[in-house]
């Protein structure tokens, strides 16, 4: 394998099966995930989906509990079953770096998996994964305007206090949206915003909510609770209404501190915790003239010399880490609950960041000490699953010539087969990408 | 891990019992009805340093040769557990010492197989398979095919633990069964990892203050003795469900397990605390989960090769020879060191390096196989093919 195929699968996909084809274009190759016809996540037949069919789950559950029943049942098998369905994709299929950019996308517009049970398998399904190599305004777009994230950052119950409900007196204005989009999904602090623009934006999205009782299911919005008159948000002037708020969002999408701060977290997401300066401007300089074109922004970041030299400058987080090790191990689609139990024990709960900010992604985050003992353990574990397996036949296959000589003595030297299989699962080369 | 057995305590149909009760009694008065001897296997892998876990302290040159692995004569601080006069434990093997006193402990000494191998991979596959050359089979799969099967029972075969381990593989169908929880590494493994990783600038410092957060000592010659050793491992929970698994009427008679991390290049006296104490503490487990049955089981502890005589400049000791094994059971003729000691003399180590080998390992396997689950000769020799000039050692079990 030669060493281009190989970062390609492990810097920018999620490490290779033993049985994946080497791509004689690596490039190409991942060119080719940009691709939208690309499958998600498998879901049986009978699980609720879309919208109706999980509202009224919702509804079912919520009826049972008034009768005295206990627990929601169909919350637990829908979040599970996503989480699943997810966890499998990335295990099993060859499409990584399609996979590693929808996590990517789908912690830059965090939203917590235990605050949304019913709602984050839709969410990353549906207003994530479609626009990873879209139009940033249009996923900007989508997650706003979906029920996971107004539920998770609590704009369901923000009301304009010059609004028919505000005037009523029982409610106000909740900034919590607002804000993060700003500070964290936007244009960030850097771009000089103030307090007065994070409430004028706050009016702008009230209104903004859900319906959950009946037809048509999802975004909703409420002019009862709509903040009356035109809004100023960092010096451009809104009007009311809904519209005010979706012209709000693609003058966000289109600010260059938005381009600047989505290119310094692709590259440091692709090149290095610290983001090489000239990276960063060569992907800001991509979503500035292509206007926010996350296709092409990917596609310069494959380009980008940096990207691939030197490698393995990346450390893996534990997500990254175990979907590594379960694919260099060929785990099947049932063992997705061992990498669901890996990430709770590495500290990395599977679409459940403790804030907004999502997941970090820097070495000195997830290198701490006792976070590394526990993945040497869990590794142990699972290496079991290895059985049979020559070590140094995966380290082959998995990491080419990414795979240290020192590795391969260390496996060599193992007390069992199954020693040395851990000892190539804990190397400095898998930690890493 | 989903378990592939029936809850405990479940009872199925008593046929095969029934059939076993009916048979005429075995000519010696007191012997159990046939099918009712129990017979474990535990696989050691990495190569047990046996001249460290049953020390010959009586021999001459034991001292001189073994430097800090020969620990103080027993009645010392930190001595030896006593075997009679000339050999002592490892002061870990309590359990182990407390069955050699009530007779059902016998520490065989100067094992191996009948290859050569100082390769961990070649030399376990060829200890699985019985034989001097690779086979895609293991000798206790094949043995299991000569027991009878028995109406209405689980497979009389199982194997305890994630992997199927090569002397468990073969046409006689087994049970598999895998307690919850892969468990820390041993020791050694985990200073390994510690030093593959120690020119990394990020992950090598946080594994090495990980491990010592957590107790390990990761130099090379472990200055001072490694946390004290954990009760209730993951190798307790295999010997548990073996014993029980095996203690059932209707469950399997023969059964597997393993234990890693023997493998002591480096700080032996250290990194082998853990290990000993754990295979120890399994086996005192699965004594007591057998129960009524321990007085009719048989154990074999075996492990690929012993290690070098002389320890090493780190501390340690390399692949060897001559080893030990146990057989250990309420159904052995124990009390007393078995084999045919050779001596440490100048002029009697293999190659002037290693203890030299005087049983081999498959008589030990074969005598069981042959009085303790009274399997007739070419069963045996199908188990152990071509292995004519290696006699089944006699008197192994108790009459």
């Amino acid at each position: 394998m030669d060493l281009k195929a190989a970062i390609a699968a492990v810097r920018f996909g999620q490490g290779r099966r033993p049985g994946d084809p080497i791509p004689a274009d690596p490039v190409a190759w991942l060119d080719s995930q940009l691709d939208p016809a690309l499958p998600g996540p498998a879901l049986p037949e009978d699980l609720p989906r879309d919208l109706p069919a999980i509202y009224r789950a919702f509804a079912e559950d919520t009826e049972r509990l008034r009768a005295g029943g206990q627990g929601r049942p169909n919350q637990g098998l829908i979040v599970r079953t996503e989480m699943l369905a997810a966890l499998t994709l990335e295990i099993t299929a060859n499409q990584g770096f399609r996979e590693r950019l929808v996590a990517f996308w789908a912690n830059h517009f965090a939203v917590a998996r235990a605050r949304v049970p019913y709602l984050a398998g839709h969410y990353t399904r549906e207003a994530i994964r479609p626009h990873v190599a879209g139009r940033f305004e249009d996923m900007l777009l989508a997650v706003v305007r979906h029920p996971a994230m107004l539920a998770y950052l609590d704009n369901t119950g923000s009301v304009g206090p010059n609004s028919p409900a505000g005037q009523r007196g029982r409610r106000g204005l909740n900034e919590n949206l607002a804000r993060e989009v700003l500070e964290l999904h936007t244009v960030t602090p850097a771009s000089g915003y103030g307090q007065a623009d994070v409430r004028a934006f706050a009016e702008v999205l009230t209104g903004w909510g859900v319906e959950g009782a009946r037809e048509p299911f999802g975004f909703a919005f409420r002019p009862n609770a709509h903040e009356p008159g035109e809004k100023t948000v960092l010096g451009r002037t809104f009007p009311p209404g809904e519209q005010g708020g979706i012209e709000a969002l693609r003058f966000l999408a289109h600010h260059d501190s938005t381009y600047r701060h989505l290119a310094t977290k692709l590259v440091r997401h692709f090149v290095a915790d610290e983001p090489p300066p000239e990276a960063v401007a060569t992907i800001h300089g991509v979503l500035r003239d292509t206007r926010g074109d996350l296709g092409a922004a990917t596609r310069a970041l494959v380009r980008l010399d940096a990207a691939w030299d030197p490698p393995l400058a990346k450390f893996r987080a534990p997500y990254d880490y175990i979907v590594a090790v379960m694919r260099a191990l060929e785990a099947p689609a049932e063992a997705s609950d061992r990498a669901f139990g890996g990430l709770q024990y590495l500290g990395q709960p599977l679409w459940n960041p403790a804030a907004p900010i999502g997941f970090p992604d820097t070495a000195r985050d997830w290198a701490a000490p006792e976070a590394m003992v526990r993945r040497i353990e869990w590794s142990n574990g699972i290496a079991t699953r290895g059985a049979g397996r020559d070590a140094a036949a995966v380290a082959e296959a998995v990491l080419g010539p990414l795979c240290r000589p020192e590795t391969l003595r260390a496996a060599a030297r193992a007390g069992s087969a199954r020693d040395a299989l851990t000892l190539v699962l804990t190397s400095p080369e898998f930690h890493r990408r | 891990m989903s378990a592939h057995l029936p809850a405990f305590g479940r009872r199925t149909a008593l046929l095969g019992l029934a059939a076993a009760l009916t048979l005429p009694r075995a000519r010696v008065a007191f012997a159990d009805a046939p099918g009712e001897a129990r017979f474990a296997v535990v696989l050691l892998r990495g190569g047990l340093d046996g001249l460290f876990a049953v020390q010959p302290y009586g021999e001459a040159d034991f001292r001189e040769l073994r430097g800090a692995l020969a620990l103080p004569e027993p009645g010392q601080e930190g001595g030896l557990l006593d075997l009679g006069g000339r050999f002592g434990l490892h002061p870990r093997l309590t359990q182990i010492h407390a069955m050699y006193a009530a007779n059902e402990a016998l520490p065989v000494h100067a094992v191996a197989g009948n290859w050569r191998s100082r390769s961990h991979f070649m030399a376990q596959d060829l200890l699985e398979a019985g034989a001097d050359h690779l086979m895609s089979s293991g000798w206790l799969n094949r043995a299991l095919s000569a027991l009878p099967a028995r109406a209405g029972a689980q497979p009389t075969g199982l194997s305890v633990g994630t992997d199927l381990p090569l002397m468990m593989r073969g046409p006689t169908r087994v049970g598999t069964y895998a307690p919850r929880g892969g468990g820390t590494p041993a020791p050694d493994l985990l200073a390994r990892i510690a030093e593959l990783n120690a020119g990394d600038p990020v992950s090598g410092p946080a594994i090495t203050e990980g491990l010592q957060a957590r107790g390990y000592a990761v130099t090379a010659l472990g200055a001072e003795a490694a946390a004290r050793p954990q009760p209730g491992g993951a190798f307790r929970a295999l010997a548990i469900a073996a014993g029980r698994l095996l203690a059932q009427p209707d469950g399997p008679r023969v059964a597997a397990f393993e234990l890693n991390g023997w493998d002591t290049h480096s700080a032996q006296v250290n990194r082998l605390n853990a290990p000993l104490f754990q295979l120890d503490e399994g086996l005192g487990a699965l004594k007591e989960a057998l129960g009524e049955h321990w007085r009719r089981t048989a154990v074999l502890v075996v492990t690929e090769f012993g290690r070098t005589v002389r320890v090493n400049g780190t501390g340690g000791t390399d692949h060897g020879t001559g080893g030990v094994a146990f057989v250990l059971g309420g159904a052995v003729a124990g009390g007393k060191v078995g084999g045919d000691w050779p001596g440490l003399a100048q002029g009697r180590l293999f190659e002037n390096r290693d203890l030299a080998p005087t049983t081999d390992l498959r008589s030990l396997a074969k005598g069981l196989l042959r009085d303790h689950l009274g399997l007739p000769a070419q069963a045996v020799a199908r188990a152990f093919p071509g292995s004519e000039a290696a006699a089944p050692t006699g008197s192994l079990v108790r009459a």
